[in-house]
């Protein structure tokens, strides 16, 4: 995926003036859709020589069918065009650069940067007055020095700048300034065509709150998509990375490799299954503190406490659950792995790492304690009070019929809870980062230090990296993987919810 | 039934009356006690450890609002700060901190001469690096923003260096301080000499909420400010993304969504998102946000828009559910009325559930200002130590967030920065609560039974 800038960054550039620019536009815009809301609303209410019954819907309407007229297609195409414009630069002032540069993407990328830096740099010396307009659009590398006339005005560039470069930086910035001129005026000019569209439109019969709320139906349809666009942003955005780490780092070696060692001079193994076996140990310790312990909760909240008790247990425990994780995390770190460390695996023998496996499993399972605890509770408080009666009624006890009668019932829901609760475990990041350690290891003492998949994604992708070396993109691979796995386990507790559900009447 | 009659029953062949407790009750009420005894354990424990987890955060935590400062008159040196003798700001300003340093070491010293306090084995250099190396760079700073105060003695408030500072909050001992090179147990000595002629106090610290990070060098002058500026600019933002957002697909899928497949799509949709894990977001915002639309990495508007998809389907859920309780007689009456479909959902419907989705909107907000994973991947956590400008320019600043400040201070080395990192956790904390508790106070205020 070659990397497209719809926004300019760099520094260098006049990135301030394009915004300023775009942002004027767009006010100029607002104030022409705020003039046409006024006058659509007037010449409603002329039409209709000022008797509002002969209007099909009320004056304001009118008015914001005007103003939606203006604004609206000026705006996208001003978006359009804002999207366009990096791709057809790109594309014609390649024309400029030797056949060499235009056939290896790599070059390609570094050139375009170059040229938009020396582009942005023409800029910067024309502002402040080093060069004259144009100069910057004649001057030519054999007869000055371009580095050192733009280092004079604070642009610094890495290397000196050759003639096929600075004629496309020439270009680039003559075609750019010309596409935003164009750009302004057609937007302009759309957007009084659109106030002059509804001028002509609006009669006493046009139907103008139909238009409005089609419109804002449309609008709220967009943001209900949004849900839609965001999975596939998350599984596009990863399964093309992915692919293009499984072109350079076979899938083979990746899904049944044994070493995780990567080597940011090439040669890694990067092998996935120390990650898998890291991610389910912990996982497996936090299960084995948070169901019971959330099981238990949710009994005693939902069977055995006092209203009164209920009323203030339950809000009690569930600011664990509002409590940010990386507080868990330096806990995990500053108290309960050197805790683990003094009172149990320095005496037994069994390493002396305070990050470690028992640590972070530990601390997410106390996590996960309220999210187990309040999904029970509502599963037990939702099997009817007649079951419990009758299970009474037999000379049970309570606890007899919670164990008899209640958790069988409330089993598939309370499954659903566990599943959940596991993906969750899964993909806890910030606990695992604080606590679990960073050495991907098979083996079976809860007292190492091992890693998770979630805490690799963050090493890799943190600090200076790389994005075509497959060190870096391994982070994609581990990523879908991770959304995979935690998919299915929603799934699956959503199919067990709903096949094994007990239908009460 | 046969099979059961078939049986004897050992315990009520013994023919005792019912009133009698029998061998297998007594066991059987065990097993009941028991079984509720586990229920409060469970409870007991999760609290405790919640107990536990704040009590050793905020003991940790709050000396970090506490720090050593050391007062005394300094004499500015006019020939060191202005060579040339102009008192122009300008000329003034090519004299380095370096030279600030030699001001501060021997006004330092000759303080301590004149309250006739022994240096005993700590040397000139020693005592100047008691003081905190910030210190000349604010020196600087004053004198240049003031040049009269040229050859003036002031008596300036500096902070002592975080070694220092550690003795006094019981990090550093002797025993620690003899094996570091950073400080020895002589200038500890001379600092408890110093606490007790008032030149070293330990006072209320207000800069730990305005500095920005500083370097491993200075832990004492670590504080908060560009993390508390960048996580009210992401809570905007999120808030202005996220709410119309929100409400506007809320208000769809209740009001307006027929049933068809492409409902049900997004339905799954909003319930899977609301399980996937946080740093999925993150590389969602990596790859789209920084990768492939160019947006300034570390940003806060980045991390907005991550934070912003990941809190969507929790304001979708609270909005949905506070517009499914107003009464279908409201819309009924507002049809029958003659208002459209929409003027009934946006002039009758919304107002009454406004209460209900503020609500959940705050509560959503919380949950977001905790989040850190995701802004790791998008570079929030890179060493920040310039206030990002005014909005809106500054909303494509490098910025950094109180979550990701706790973890990137919890991750150095010096542990004066854990004290820091647990500090952090307790203004994080009070914005929380604050947040929850004005949440519950809306409710309590608007909640409405139809």
């Amino acid at each position: 995926m070659v990397p497209v800038r719809l926004f300019v960054t760099d520094p260098n550039l006049s990135s301030q003036a394009l915004h300023m620019t775009v942002l004027l536009l767009v006010a100029i815009v607002v104030a022409i859709a705020v003039a046409a809301f006024l006058v659509g609303r007037q010449r409603a209410l002329t039409m209709a020589s000022g008797n509002v019954r002969q209007l099909h819907s009320l004056p304001n309407y009118y008015g914001w069918h005007a103003a939606l007229m203006a604004s609206i297609p000026a705006l996208i195409l001003l978006v359009g065009w804002l999207v366009v414009q990096p791709f057809v630069l790109e594309s014609r002032t390649l024309a400029f650069l030797p056949e060499a540069v235009t056939s290896d993407p790599v070059a390609r990328k570094l050139t375009m940067a170059d040229v938009r830096r020396v582009a942005g740099g023409l800029d910067v010396a024309v502002r402040a007055g080093a060069l004259t307009e144009q100069q910057a659009s004649m001057i030519r590398t054999e007869l000055t020095d371009v580095r050192s006339r733009l280092a004079s005005v604070g642009v610094a560039l890495g290397s000196a700048v050759s003639s096929e470069t600075l004629r496309a930086a020439q270009f680039y910035r003559a075609a750019a300034l010309s596409g935003s001129t164009l750009r302004n005026v057609l937007t302009l000019i759309v957007a009084v065509g659109g106030l002059g569209y509804a001028f002509w439109a609006t009669k006493p019969a046009f139907r103008a709150r139909n238009r409005v709320e089609a419109f804002v139906k449309g609008l709220l349809i967009a943001s209900a998509s949004i849900a839609i666009l965001t999975t596939v942003g998350i599984v596009w955005s990863m399964v093309a990375e992915s692919l293009n780490f499984f072109w350079q780092y076979p899938a083979a070696d990746f899904f049944f490799g044994l070493t995780w060692n990567p080597q940011f001079r090439g040669g890694s193994e990067l092998g996935f299954l120390p990650l898998l076996w890291g991610t389910l140990y912990i996982s497996f310790v936090s299960m084995i503190v948070a169901v019971p312990l959330g099981l238990f909760t949710a009994i005693y909240l939902a069977e055995y406490a006092s209203p009164k008790v209920r009323a203030w247990v339950k809000p009690l425990i569930e600011v664990i659950a509002g409590i940010p994780t990386v507080v868990f995390g330096l806990f995990a770190l500053v108290t309960v792995g050197p805790m683990l460390r003094d009172y149990f695996a320095q005496p037994l023998g069994l390493g002396n790492s305070g990050s470690s496996v028992m640590t972070a499993g530990l601390v997410i399972g106390i996590l996960n304690i309220p999210f187990i605890s309040s999904l029970a509770d509502d599963i037990i408080n939702a099997v009817p009070q007649a079951m419990r009666d009758g299970s009474y009624g037999l000379g049970a006890t309570k606890s007899e019929t919670v164990k008899q009668v209640i958790l069988p019932a409330a089993l598939p829901g309370i499954m659903g809870a566990v599943i959940l609760a596991a993906s969750r475990a899964i993909g806890e990041t910030m606990i695992v980062t604080m606590g679990a350690g960073a050495a991907a290891k098979l083996s079976l003492n809860p007292f190492e230090a091992m890693t998770t998949m979630t805490v690799k994604i963050v090493g890799q992708l943190t600090g200076d990296t790389d994005f075509a070396a497959p060190e870096t993109l391994v982070a994609f691979a581990l990523g879908i993987t991770l959304f995979v796995i935690t998919l299915g386990l929603n799934v699956l507790a959503l199919i067990i919810v709903r096949k094994y559900r007990e239908q009460y009447e | 039934m046969t099979d059961i009659s078939a049986q004897p029953m050992p315990s009520q062949s013994a023919a005792a009356s019912i009133m009698v407790g029998s061998k297998g009750m007594k066991k059987r009420h065990a097993a009941e006690a028991r079984f509720k005894a586990y229920g409060v354990v469970a409870i007991v424990f999760s609290l405790g450890v919640l107990a536990f987890m704040l009590f050793t955060i905020f003991s940790d935590g709050i000396s970090a609002f506490r720090q050593a400062q050391l007062t005394f008159p300094v004499t500015i040196d006019a020939a060191v700060v202005d060579p040339t003798g102009t008192r122009d700001r300008d000329t003034m300003a090519k004299v380095t901190t370096f030279s600030y340093a030699k001001v501060l070491n021997n006004s330092i010293v000759a303080a301590l001469l004149a309250k006739g306090i022994p240096q005993e084995k700590v040397s000139d250099k020693e005592l100047g690096e008691m003081v905190s190396k910030s210190a000349p760079a604010q020196v600087r700073n004053m004198v240049l923003a003031d040049p009269s105060l040229v050859g003036e003695t002031v008596t300036i408030s500096v902070f002592a260096n975080g070694r220092i500072d550690g003795y006094f909050k019981g990090r550093v001992t002797r025993d620690t301080a003899s094996r570091d090179s950073n400080v020895s147990p002589a200038q500890l000595d001379l600092a408890d000499t110093l606490r007790d002629a008032g030149i070293l106090s330990l006072g209320w610290n207000s800069r730990f909420l305005t500095n920005s990070d500083s370097s491993d060098l200075r832990p004492e002058t670590a504080g908060l400010g560009v993390a508390i500026l960048g996580s009210l600019y992401l809570m905007f933002l999120v808030l202005v993304i996220c709410v119309p957002i929100g409400v506007a697909a809320s208000i769809y899928l209740e009001e307006f969504a027929p049933k068809n497949r492409w409902t049900d799509i997004i339905e799954v949709n909003i319930s899977n998102l609301a399980a996937v894990p946080s740093i999925v977001f993150g590389i969602l915002g990596l790859a789209l946000f920084i990768n492939f639309a160019g947006l300034p990495q570390s940003s806060a508007m980045v991390g907005a828009l991550v934070i912003s998809l990941m809190t969507l389907p929790t304001i979708i859920i609270a909005s949905r559910s506070s517009i499914r309780a107003v009464p279908p007689s409201i819309r009924d009456a507002a049809l029958g009325v003659g208002a459209s479909k929409m003027q009934t959902v946006f002039h009758h419907v919304l107002p009454l559930a406004a209460p209900g989705i503020l609500t959940g909107t705050i509560l959503g907000l919380a949950s977001a200002l905790g989040e850190t994973a995701p802004l790791l991947l998008i570079g929030m956590v890179a060493f920040v130590d310039n206030y990002p400008g005014a909005p809106i320019a500054g909303f494509f600043d490098p910025a950094t967030a109180l979550p990701v400040q706790v973890y990137s201070w919890a991750s150095r080395s010096d542990p004066a920065f854990l004290e820091r990192s647990s500090g952090a956790i307790i203004v994080l904390l009070v914005f929380l609560v604050i947040m929850n508790v004005t949440a519950i106070i809306l409710r309590r205020k608007f909640e409405r039974r139809w």
